[in-house]
C-alpha cells in the first residue's frame, strides 16, 4: 500500500502522520510512507485544505486530523 | 474536513442528541451566568479581598477572564464548526470561478469570513484557487478577509463591547479585504506570482466534500475542534489574560489614556507596529483588548492592534513567500497594514 501524508509541515500533518502509522502497524499492513510537503504538487491532488492522505494515489481524506480508529477503517476499506 | 468514507459507531437517534445538545446548552448558559456572582463571592467574602485593591481587582480579573474566555471559546468554536460543516474550501471556490474583479471580490470577502480555513492551508489555497482560474485579486480578498474578520474575534468582541462595536469590526474588515483585494487586482501583478502557481496542473477530480453528513457527525466534529482549539490556544490565552490583569491592577489610571488615547495621533500606527510582531491569536489578544479599552485607549487604537496581531504574522507570511515573490509580499502587507490602520483612524474618529 502506498501511503502519502500531504501537507506543508504543521503540527497537524505530524499527528496525520502518527496515527496513520499507528494505524498501518494495528493492521499489520505493509505500506510504504511518503511526506509530500511542496505546495505545488499539494495543490496538485486538489487539496485545498491540509492535512490530507492520499492512500494508492486516491485522496481519502482532507482538512483535518482523524482518530487512529477512523484512518484504521479508512484502510482496512481497501 | 471532508471524509469521503465515515466510519460510525452506534447511531444516536436525533431526538437525544438534541436533547444532550439542549442540556448542555442550559448548562452552558448557567456557568456563564454564575461566572461573575461566584468569583465576587470567592475572591472578596471568602478570601476577603477587597475589590479596591490592586491585588484584588487584578485576581478577580484573572480568574474571572479566564473563566469567561474559556466558556465562550468553547461554546462559539463548537457553534462556529457546526455552522461550517456546511461550507467548504472547495464549494467556495466553484463560488468563486466564474466571478470578475468587483462582485467577485465581495463574495470573495464574504466567503472568507464563513469557510473554514487555517492559515497553515493558505498556500495550497492559494494555488488551488488561482490555477483553477480565480482571478489573483479575487483570491486575495479571500485570504486577507479570512484571518482579518476572524469568527472567534466577532464573538469575543460582542460579548465584551457590544453590537455596535461588533458590526463595525465585521463591516471595515470586510471592506479592506474587498478595497485591498480589488485594487492588488488592478494592479496587474501576476508577473510578482511564482510562475509554478500558474503551471500548476490539477489532476484528476477534486476531494468532493460530504455534503449529507448526518448532525451526530457535525457535532462530533464540533466536540473534535473545540478540543484541538483549546489544547492549542489555552497558554496564549492565560498569558494575555496574566498581561491583561497586571494592567488592570497596576497600570497608573491616566497612563495608556495620555499616551494612547485617542488624541494621539501616533498611537494607531505605532499599535500596528508593535502588533505584526506578536504571535499570538484573536482568543489570546483579547483579554489585553479588553484591559487596554477599560485603561481609556482609544478603541480604534485597540482593534487596530488587534488585527495586525490577527491578521499579520511572520510565520504566515514565511509561507506566503513560496508562492508569492517578495514584491508582491510587501505589497501584500502594505494594503494590510494600512487597511487596519485606516479602521482604528476611524474607529477613533467615531466612538
Amino acid at each position: 500500500m502506498d501511503i502519502k501524508i500531504l501537507g506543508t509541515g504543521c503540527a497537524n500533518c505530524d499527528s496525520l502522520e502518527k496515527a496513520t502509522q499507528a494505524a498501518v502497524s494495528e493492521l499489520a499492513i505493509d505500506a510504504q510512507f511518503e511526506k509530500v510537503t511542496d505546495p505545488g504538487e499539494i495543490a496538485s491532488w486538489g487539496v485545498m485544505s491540509t492535512p490530507a492522505l492520499v492512500v494508492d494515489d486516491e485522496v481519502v481524506l482532507s482538512g483535518r486530523v482523524p482518530s487512529q480508529d477512523e484512518v484504521a477503517a479508512l484502510l482496512a476499506d481497501r | 474536513m471532508n471524509t469521503i468514507t465515515k466510519p460510525k459507531a452506534s447511531p444516536t437517534s436525533n431526538a437525544q442528541l438534541w436533547g444532550k445538545l439542549g442540556i448542555v446548552t442550559l448548562l452552558w448558559g448557567l456557568l456563564y451566568k454564575l461566572n461573575r456572582p461566584t468569583w465576587d463571592w470567592l475572591i472578596y467574602q471568602v478570601a476577603g479581598l477587597s475589590e479596591e485593591t490592586r491585588l484584588g481587582s487584578a485576581v478577580h480579573f484573572f480568574l474571572f477572564d479566564t473563566t469567561k474566555i474559556f466558556l465562550l471559546l468553547g461554546g462559539i468554536v463548537f457553534a462556529v464548526t457546526v455552522v461550517r460543516s456546511f461550507v467548504t474550501i472547495e464549494r467556495t471556490r466553484a463560488l468563486l470561478g466564474g466571478r470578475r474583479e468587483g462582485a467577485g471580490n465581495v463574495a470573495a470577502a464574504g466567503l472568507g469570513v464563513v469557510t473554514p480555513f487555517c492559515s497553515c492551508s493558505a498556500v495550497p489555497a492559494f494555488i488551488g484557487f488561482v490555477a483553477a482560474g480565480v482571478p489573483l485579486g479575487v483570491t486575495l480578498s479571500f485570504l486577507i478577509a479570512s484571518p482579518m474578520v476572524n469568527e472567534v474575534a466577532i464573538v469575543l468582541i460582542f460579548g465584551l463591547f457590544g453590537f455596535k462595536i461588533t458590526a463595525l469590526y465585521i463591516g471595515f474588515g470586510l471592506l479592506v479585504a474587498i478595497l485591498g483585494g480589488f485594487i492588488l487586482g488592478k494592479l496587474r501583478l501576476e508577473r510578482w506570482v511564482e510562475p509554478f502557481v500558474f503551471e500548476t496542473k490539477l489532476r484528476g477530480k477534486t476531494v468532493v466534500p460530504s455534503s449529507d453528513m448526518p448532525w451526530e457527525d457535525r457535532f462530533a466534529l464540533g466536540r473534535e475542534e473545540v478540543a484541538t482549539i483549546l489544547k492549542k490556544v489555552w497558554p496564549y490565552v492565560l498569558v494575555g489574560i496574566g498581561i491583561g490583569a497586571a494592567i488592570h491592577g497596576w497600570a497608573p489610571e491616566d497612563f495608556f489614556a495620555r499616551w494612547a488615547g485617542s488624541g494621539n495621533p501616533l498611537a494607531v500606527p505605532i499599535a500596528v507596529v508593535v502588533g505584526v510582531p506578536l504571535y499570538s491569536n484573536a482568543a489570546g489578544v483579547m483579554p489585553l483588548v479588553e484591559a487596554l479599552a477599560a485603561k481609556g485607549v482609544g478603541m480604534g487604537t485597540v482593534l487596530s492592534f488587534m488585527m495586525a496581531v490577527v491578521a499579520l504574522s511572520l510565520p504566515e507570511m514565511i509561507l506566503l513567500r513560496r508562492v508569492l515573490k517578495i514584491q508582491l509580499l510587501a505589497i501584500y502587507v502594505g494594503v494590510v497594514g494600512s487597511g487596519i490602520i485606516a479602521v482604528g483612524y476611524l474607529f477613533n474618529a467615531i466612538i
